[in-house]
């Protein structure tokens, strides 16, 4: 029961985590029907830059508290990140708007590989071991534990979340966003500009993409060039599974997909009879995926679109 | 008039391939296994440019086809199953050689089924979907091989599966040098021999797919799934050939490829290598058979070729700028730029209608 608890907390934190990225993914598929592959590199770049700021800060003031350095670090991370997905749009995605979506993709994949690179090349390859600035004691709740980082994670995502929700519902880019998302044209008709509408969708999934990194190397105490592929892949799985373009699905997804993966690690083995141990964590997501795909192809939560030629 | 000029030209690159690997060997036989990598992927990408290409099902995880096709001539052309398994042992015991003519049609037949297994449960999927679904497939088949170690050893994990045997036929292997008259022809330029031929008939069947009822048909719902079903066609059994016509081309790739290397591990059946194929089929130019040879080359050979340039480079940025790194970096660089200046590829195929549309606006 206890290792339960414990893995279902695990699988919360990991799940929050999913589901920033999975939104960042989604708002973007959203708007301009794209799978952005370079999101997860956003996100490395946000850990990365943080690590490096947290160095530096460390050095230059160290009578700061740990959570004012975590926290100065990750806005710096968040601006870095926000600028860098409002580039890589303008530059890479934007002329390639009216072309075919194949086109498209093959840019993001591109790009997706030459920010990994690039960061290799400025950060060096080795993994980093990011400094653990929150107090580290685990805190126990009914037989399993919970790290204050945990709690942070836990705390921000549910903030961020909020923040985003506010954003989209309750404001003007929010109503010009989700008129774009339905249909850009008329959108545009009504007085919206697209390209500020998309560049806004960029900064925002940026950031909290950014959020994401941060907390990613957090809990897991390193940081490394590669180290947003696989999140990157998973949240997207995420986002398919609660249904692309959908918001709420993106973070149902991401959390239900945290708790899969989580509470699968810890069972698999019990369940084939040590057949199949944990090292099939990764590919739980995808058989997930798969299965939903079949039954239900538009995820979750998602409308059935009909086909856009 | 048109049909002989295209056919010289074609006769005109059969011969400038016949000819090269004696030119390169000149400069040592790097440079023709330079070569024959380059072949092994136009195989590749001509395979995924029958899923990608001609039927329009963007396959994000076509390298488990060409896994499947390595695994399947390691197991059986090498020791690893008689050693790890004594039935197995006492049933050959000479131990599993697989002839040529022996393994291109297992490695073609259990790739294709492969394919359609795999492609099944995709069938009703849009789009994106399906990208990521097959990417699931590419990375599940992965994670396996990395793990069938254990209970059981069939792939011997993360360590791979060495000893293979080289390529033979009839006696023939191609693992010795051949020795005719004066001319003594090295083990590597057999390889580029058989690959050349290989890619030549895969260029033939893909060339005489594209233009029969089939290849139209796949065509068709590239273009439009539910007009292509209004005209009569059965687009579940066509995308499920697409899929399995598909696979058998990156099967033979990864048996060619296993017995060539004499080595196969997961780690060269990774995720970025369904990329780059994706990558060469659409950087070259989507469903356009020249355009698809183009990227392959262009993207398996240039990169290799920069390693030897790669050196100087390496000291200049005190090591922070390997070959690897580099090469990296141009084939990013490379993916971007020429989608940015040709959306449709290097060598696009000639677009049906354009004059019509143009004028119409």
């Amino acid at each position: 029961m206890d290792i339960l608890l414990q893995q279902i907390i695990n699988g919360l934190v990991l799940g929050s985590m999913y589901a920033l990225v999975a939104l960042g993914y989604t708002m973007v598929y959203g708007i301009i029907n794209l799978i952005n592959f370079a999101h997860g590199e956003v996100l490395m770049v946000g850990a990365l830059t943080s690590w490096s700021v947290i160095g530096m800060m460390r050095d230059s003031m160290p009578w700061a508290p740990g959570w004012v350095i975590l926290l100065l670090a990750t806005l710096i991370a968040c601006v870095v990140a926000a600028s860098l997905n409002f580039t890589i749009e303008k530059v890479a995605y934007r002329p390639l708007r009216n072309s075919p979506k194949l086109s498209t993709l093959i840019t993001a994949i591109g790009m997706s590989i030459l920010l990994q690179t690039v960061a290799m090349i400025i950060w060096k390859p080795n993994y980093k071991a990011y400094p653990a600035l929150l107090p580290t004691d685990p805190i126990a709740i009914g037989g399993a534990v919970i790290t204050p980082t945990q709690i942070m994670i836990l705390g921000v995502t549910a903030i961020s979340l909020a923040v985003l929700m506010w954003l989209v519902n309750a404001t003007r880019l929010g109503r010009a966003m989700r008129a774009t998302a339905e249909n850009p044209r008329v959108a545009a008709l009504m007085g919206v500009k697209p390209d500020m509408v998309i560049s806004a969708t960029f900064i925002i999934g940026a950031v909290l993409a950014a959020i994401a990194g941060v907390m990613f190397a957090s809990n897991y105490g390193t940081a490394q060039h590669a180290m947003g592929f696989i999140p990157g892949l998973k949240a997207f799985t995420a986002a398919v599974f609660g249904g692309i373009g959908n918001l709420s699905g993106a973070v149902v997804g991401g959390i239900l997909l945290g708790l899969i993966e989580s509470i699968g690690s810890g069972y698999l083995g019990q369940l084939t009879g040590g057949v199949l141990g944990s090292q099939y964590t990764d590919i739980l997501a995808f058989i997930v995926l798969i299965i939903i795909l079949t039954l239900r192809p538009s995820g979750l939560m998602g409308e059935r679109v009909a086909d856009r030629a | 008039m048109k049909i002989n000029a295209s056919s010289k030209n074609v006769l005109l690159v059969i011969v400038l391939a016949l000819m090269l690997p004696l030119v390169l060997q000149n400069f040592g036989n790097a440079w023709v296994r330079i070569a024959d990598m380059a072949l092994l992927y136009t195989l590749l990408a001509l395979g995924l440019n029958i899923v990608v290409g001609y039927a329009g099902l963007l396959d994000l995880g076509y390298v488990a086809f060409f896994a499947v096709g390595a695994y399947m001539y390691a197991l059986l052309s090498s020791p690893h199953l008689i050693d790890t398994f004594p039935a197995i042992a006492a049933m050959f015991p000479e131990g599993m050689h697989m002839p040529l003519w022996l393994i291109i049609p297992v490695g073609a037949g259990l790739a294709g089924l492969f394919g359609m297994l795999l492609g099944a449960p995709t069938l009703k999927l849009r789009g994106d979907y399906l990208a990521i679904v097959t990417l699931g497939f590419g990375e599940i088949i992965r994670v396996f091989m990395n793990n069938l170690d254990q209970p059981v050893n069939i792939t011997n994990g993360p360590k791979g599966i060495d000893m293979i045997d080289s390529i033979h036929f009839f006696g023939f292997s191609l693992s010795k040098r051949l020795t005719i008259g004066e001319f003594d022809i090295p083990s590597v330029t057999l390889y580029y021999y058989l690959f050349l031929v290989l890619v030549l008939l895969s260029v033939l069947v893909s060339h005489r797919l594209e233009n029969s009822r089939i290849g139209r048909a796949w065509m068709a719902i590239r273009e439009d799934e539910i007009a292509a079903k209004a005209m009569g066609l059965n687009t579940r059994n066509l995308k499920l050939m697409a899929f399995g016509m598909g696979a058998t081309f990156g099967g033979v790739s990864g048996a060619m490829f296993a017995g060539f290397q004499g080595f196969v591990s997961p780690e060269s059946f990774s995720l970025m290598e369904s990329v780059m194929i994706v990558a060469m089929v659409v950087l070259g130019g989507l469903g356009h058979l020249p355009g698809v040879i183009l990227g392959a080359v262009l993207l398996s050979a240039l990169p290799e070729v920069l390693r030897y340039i790669a050196g100087p480079l390496q000291e200049m940025t005190d090591g922070r700028l390997d070959a690897a790194i580099l090469r990296q970096l141009l084939i990013a660089l490379a993916m971007i730029v020429v989608m940015l200046l040709r959306p449709r590829g290097l060598w696009p195929a000639p677009e049906h209608g354009k004059n019509l549309r143009k004028s119409h606006k």
